[in-house]
């Protein structure tokens, strides 16, 4: 396995020495660590994009005896493998973010919820911990500040996709099926054990690293006005260089192509599985939340592929990771599936097809969580993209 | 079920509770711990974890039935896990996968006779950059050929 990143950007590859987050947060206080969050302008590096300082006041604000920080590492967005990277050969970014996270929301307890693909990195991830321990980085009055005490630990999944939504990983972590809570109430308020809970991702972890050490507005200088500092592309397909590429927000499809040397591309699949897929006359538009937010996953496909074939796989992936809680994801994904099946026997009319992109949309305003919520993308996007490849020139029927 | 194979086994998952604590929000890493050692989780396992945490059966086998990694079906002294999703697909998983179902005499689904090797399909892996990629109980492999994947599984026997 290689985890060497391929492009090392100004943010979250920036100098950085373990422990400097924490010593930092400790001097300027739980109050100004929330103040430089929301100076940075720092979005949720998982996808979805919701403001961590919000996410943090809420949880810093909420009154209980217990709070919980989860890092939310059950990277299993296809296509996305960026967390992987930053926890084997960065975890000083990830662990010294959680420590400020439960100094800013006064938690004492912060738990990483790691896939069960990645078990092979419990070890190193343990060791690391149990560094950070002697170094007082975690434990008791860390740093010598009295009454900050705050530790992790690591529980690991087993093997269900839709646990890394964020309500579904709670309830994983409270010993039930990985099944979506209705929202709200938050976790802010009603997390685990029904306390409140502040889960973000790996990436974003990270990144309140070298907020709090370098301050919010160095953050915010980098990047667009509306997605701030930088974003880790996981980059796979067809490319001459795969890999974990850090680039400022508001890069163009076409900008990043030529950096990872693909030739002949015809398809990107922006944000996995769940994301959207375009085509060439989309090129020009740029990866941020003002037009293209995702959390990183870029699929990129060559004349070669027969995009029909690449929407049944993820098809398949969606039937057979939905949790099954909520009928319109449960019974949509399979109607779907079965859609692109009839289209590749060539056994299909326009007119069902419409009715599947319409049962896509139903999907979208009805399924309970994100899974359901964004599965019908790629079918809708594949679909409308390439309809003259998939509908007109017989590919469709192989 | 041996008396004595059923005590030890109660013993075992005694320990696993003393470990990780006598409460609903253990289930998962008491499960785990059982799926590593036996390869599956029996009836009589998940009888055990029931009564030990105090809950009823069928909320151990809702959750054991759940996740895939958690199997109430035996499975063999090796897991292999072949990554299917799309990018792994694009670059020879088709291959591999056929050379391994050669290989092992046995299809996508299925343990070998000697049971020591069962034989599934994950989804992604996250290891895109580098597909095709297999997990071999907790390993993982990258940019498999099917000689190379003969070559890790042959090193199981």
């Amino acid at each position: 396995m290689e985890n060497k990143v391929k492009r090392e950007g100004a943010v979250i590859f920036s100098e950085y020495n373990r422990g400097d987050a924490v010593k930092k947060a400790i001097s300027i206080g739980r109050e100004d660590v929330l103040f430089e969050l929301k100076e940075s302008k720092l979005r949720g590096r998982g996808g979805a994009g919701f403001p961590t300082s919000t996410k943090w006041m809420l949880t810093a604000a909420a009154k209980s005896d217990k709070k919980y920080v989860i890092c939310n590492a059950d990277e299993g967005e296809p296509g996305t493998f960026k967390d992987r990277v930053l926890l084997l050969e960065y975890p000083e970014l990830v662990f010294d973010g959680m420590v400020v996270g439960g100094y800013a929301i006064g938690a004492k307890e912060g738990i990483v919820y790691l896939r069960g693909e990645y078990e092979y990195m419990l070890k190193s991830l343990q060791d690391y911990l149990e560094e950070m321990r002697k170094d007082n980085l975690l434990g008791k009055d860390i740093l010598g500040k009295k009454g900050f005490d705050f530790d992790i630990i690591i529980r690991l999944g087993s093997g269900a996709y839709v646990c890394g939504e964020e309500t579904a990983l709670i309830e994983s972590l409270e010993g039930h099926r990985g099944e979506a809570r209705n929202r709200p109430p938050f976790p802010v308020n009603t997390g685990l054990n029904g306390k409140p809970t502040t889960v973000n991702n790996v990436e974003t972890f990270a990144s309140v690293a070298h907020i709090v050490t370098k301050g919010g507005s160095w953050y915010s200088q980098h990047g667009t006005d509306k997605s701030t500092g930088s974003k880790l592309f996981s980059v796979s397909g067809d490319c001459k260089k795969p890999g974990v590429y850090e680039l400022p927000w508001g890069t163009t499809i076409n900008e990043l192509l030529k950096i990872v040397e693909a030739d002949n591309t015809k398809a990107v699949q922006v944000g996995g599985a769940s994301g959207l897929c375009i085509s060439k006359s989309q090129f020009d538009r740029q990866l941020g939340y003002e037009d293209l937010g995702t959390g990183g996953s870029i699929m990129v496909f060559n004349e070669s592929r027969n995009m029909l074939h690449v929407l049944k796989n993820f098809m398949e992936f969606f039937v057979e990771e939905s949790c099954g809680q909520c009928t319109p994801c449960r019974i949509g994904n399979v109607k779907l599936l079965e859609g692109v099946e009839m289209i590749e026997k060539g056994e299909y009319t326009f007119n069902y097809i419409n009715k599947l992109k319409e049962l896509g949309e139903t999907m979208r305003i009805s399924s309970k969580c994100g899974l359901g919520q964004s599965s019908p993308n790629p079918f809708i996007s594949i679909l409308e993209n390439f309809k003259e490849e998939i509908f007109n020139n017989g590919k469709g029927g192989k | 079920m041996l008396v004595l194979e059923k005590n030890s086994l109660s013993e075992e998952i005694g320990k696993l509770v003393d470990l990780y604590g006598k409460d609903r929000s253990s289930l998962l890493p008491i499960l785990q711990g059982i799926e590593k050692n036996h390869k599956y989780i029996s009836d009589f396992a998940q009888q055990e974890v029931a009564r030990l945490l105090d809950i009823h059966p069928v909320e151990v086998y809702s959750v054991v039935t759940f996740y895939s990694f958690l199997t109430h079906k035996p499975m063999g002294r090796n897991v292999v896990r072949l990554c299917q999703t799309i990018t792994c697909d694009m670059f020879g998983k088709e291959a591999v996968a056929k050379a391994i179902e050669r290989e092992l005499g046995i299809k996508f689904g299925e343990t070998t006779k000697d049971k020591s090797v069962t034989l599934e399909y994950a989804n992604c892996l996250g290891m895109c950059d580098q597909g095709p990629a297999m997990l071999v109980n907790d390993q993982v492999y990258s940019h498999l050929t099917p000689e190379k994947a003969i070559e890790i599984l042959e090193k199981l026997k």
